[in-house]
């Protein structure tokens, strides 16, 4: 009976598709109309074929389900590889702006690509990364099957025609232009779907744990999901100007609008790539070390005051605008407040491995999951000082900025994630071990020195075209063009590809690795498998 | 008064009081005698039920 409905809905998505790709008003809108038609089309005659089949239903309680975190652990090293193509490719446009190259003018320069390089690697990489690993997590820590039955497969696969559907749209010219949520209105819509059925599978399964408590993790990951809904909703207010084209306009107005854009970004920041990184940290450190977290009741606080504090950080984004004082008096007090809590995390991380330091030498992954929480610590010491007003009148608007998010994103966020990579592919595909630890070695080193030389240089760039664009002569005229600056940042530029170039080959040699790993590393014997009893 | 005001003042005021006294709160329950029993017990869910899900037998209350 029910894919007698599903087909209905399917034919009129289809049928609605075609109209709308022939009344489409522009060509972004015309391409994702022609591709839900096709998806939908395709979907009815799959479920036509399966209709009316006998079903075979095995009970399936008994075990977790994988299959959709083996799916996650893919696109993430998937979408991994081609945000850091992107980033890398852009990179050398700004330093080489012959690459904005002439044929591919409105579709493939800087300001079209560059969306596409932060949505990929924030959204399709890391956001791949923290469906798969919270599925995984939550299964284990309150021992029982994802609720919802193929709910989590629809969250899966929603969320990569999410992906395709903003990327392919920046490419064309669809994009709100507003920084992090960039995908227009019916976007928005399709991704509030999927992640209010996202929200119903984890929070299905915390409801029928087996576990009294429900582990740290898990709070982590429910405050990110809770709290992204929320800002995606208020940010994304738009009224679309007709149902057969992507523009919208947004409710809010002048510098309430900024206000709400950078109150959502910097959560964005806060919960997206924080909050839900801490709750992979929470898991994989202690799986890998072997031991529990340092201190839980460290945890338990780190939470609370985390999400109470990141809220209100965001105005910081927006010193020195019309933006009352007292408002950014308030962002730039409870980003410095913040780091507190963040070193509070930062060192819970770190402590677990105490008494298991040995670990760092023979371990590559532990290496990577310390240099992880390393970076961590590293961008909440400098994102605090640079949401300082004074600070933050020399550092906005340059580099320092670029720099600043990239030693949290490839070093935070990307390290935890290759950390919980390596640990998830021998556990899912059942192997007794990685393809090759030497690799993983090569892949630290490549990351780490690639993060350097790119923070390195936007630290070096950063401020010196900060105090380029306020030097003033003797008789208070500037001294520097704009050009001037970009002239200076040429050497800097080309350090910080490089530093990319590296960067991207780490991750390609991890994917090689992981593919191995599956294809040729001994399978883990059955006797192994068994569970062991935890007392 | 406007809208604005009203909700500026009870921001500042009661909100605040209620957001930092439930912070208050948290920290005292984590210190609460007796509980770190519970606590090492909780830091060591992720070494349990590695493999399969607990059985109605198995759960923990």
């Amino acid at each position: 009976m029910s894919n007698y409905i599903k087909l209905i809905v399917l034919g009129l998505v289809a049928l609605f598709g075609a109209m709308a790709a022939n009344y489409a008003r522009d060509l972004a809108y015309q391409v994702h109309a022609i591709l839900i038609t096709l998806i939908a089309g395709g979907l009815f005659i799959w479920t036509l074929r399966n209709t009316d089949e006998p079903d075979i239903l095995t009970d399936r309680s008994g075990e977790y389900m994988d299959g959709v975190v083996r799916y996650g652990v893919i696109a993430t090293a998937f979408w991994g590889v081609v945000g850091f193509l992107a980033g890398t490719f852009i990179a050398f446009q700004l330093a080489f702006p012959a690459l904005n190259f002439e044929w591919a003018q409105g579709f493939a320069n800087f300001g079209r690509l560059r969306p596409l390089h932060t949505s990929a690697v924030i959204f399709a990489f890391g956001g791949n990364a923290l469906i798969a690993t919270s599925f995984y997590v939550v299964q284990r820590t309150s021992a029982a099957r994802l609720w919802g039955g193929n709910l989590a497969w629809f969250v899966f696969w929603g969320y990569q025609l999410f992906i395709v559907l903003a990327a392919t749209g920046y490419l064309l010219g669809g994009t709100q232009s507003k920084e992090y949520a960039e995908p227009e209105w019916y976007v928005d819509l399709w991704l509030t779907i999927v992640w209010v059925a996202y929200l119903a599978v984890f929070l299905g399964t915390i409801v029928k744990r087996k576990e009294p408590h429900i582990y740290v993790a898990n709070w982590f990951y429910l405050a990110f999901i809770v709290t992204v809904a929320m800002l995606h909703l208020v940010n994304n207010m738009t009224i679309p100007v007709s149902i057969w084209g992507s523009k919208s306009v947004i409710v809010w107005s002048g510098v309430q609008d900024a206000m709400i854009q950078w109150w959502y970004g910097h959560n964005a920041v806060g919960f997206f790539l924080t909050a839900g990184f801490l709750g992979m940290m929470y898991y994989f450190i202690p799986k890998q070390a072997e031991r529990p977290v340092f201190s839980y009741k460290l945890s338990i606080i780190h939470f609370w005051a985390l999400i109470f504090l990141y809220i209100w950080a965001g105005p910081h984004h927006l010193h020195y605008t019309a933006l009352p004082d007292w408002a950014s008096t308030l962002g730039m007090v409870f980003s410095v407040v913040l780091w507190m809590p963040s070193w509070g995390g930062m060192i819970n991380g770190l402590m677990t491995l105490s008494g298991a330091w040995d670990k760092l030498r023979t371990d590559p992954i532990i290496r990577m999951m310390v240099i992880s929480v390393g970076f961590y610590g590293m961008s909440t010491f400098e994102g605090p000082m640079m949401s300082i007003r004074a600070v933050n009148s020399l550092s906005h608007y340059t580099d320092w900025t670029i720099g600043h998010v990239h030693s949290g994103a490839l070093g935070w966020n990307g390290m935890i994630t290759f950390g919980a990579l390596y640990f998830l592919v021998p556990v899912l595909w059942k192997r007794e071990r990685l393809y090759s630890l030497q690799m993983v070695s090569w892949h630290f080193w490549l990351a780490t020195i690639g993060i350097v030389l790119y923070a390195a240089s936007m630290w070096v760039t950063g401020i010196m075209e900060g105090l380029m664009w306020r030097e003033v002569d003797a008789n208070g005229f500037l001294v520097n063009s704009f050009a001037d600056t970009v002239a200076a940042k040429f050497p800097m530029y080309v350090v910080r590809a490089l530093g990319g170039v590296l960067y991207v080959t780490g991750a390609v040699i991890m994917c090689y690795n992981l593919w191995m790993t599956v294809r040729k590393a001994p399978a883990k014997e059955a006797s192994l498998s068994v569970a062991v009893p935890a007392e | 008064m406007e809208e604005y005001t009203i909700l500026r003042q009870f921001a500042d005021s009661w909100m605040l009081l209620v957001l930092f006294a439930f912070f208050i709160g948290v920290v005292l329950w984590v210190f609460r005698p007796g509980a770190g029993k519970a606590h090492d017990d909780s830091a060591n869910i992720p070494f349990r039920h590695q493999d399969k899900p607990a059985t109605c037998e198995e759960a923990r209350k």
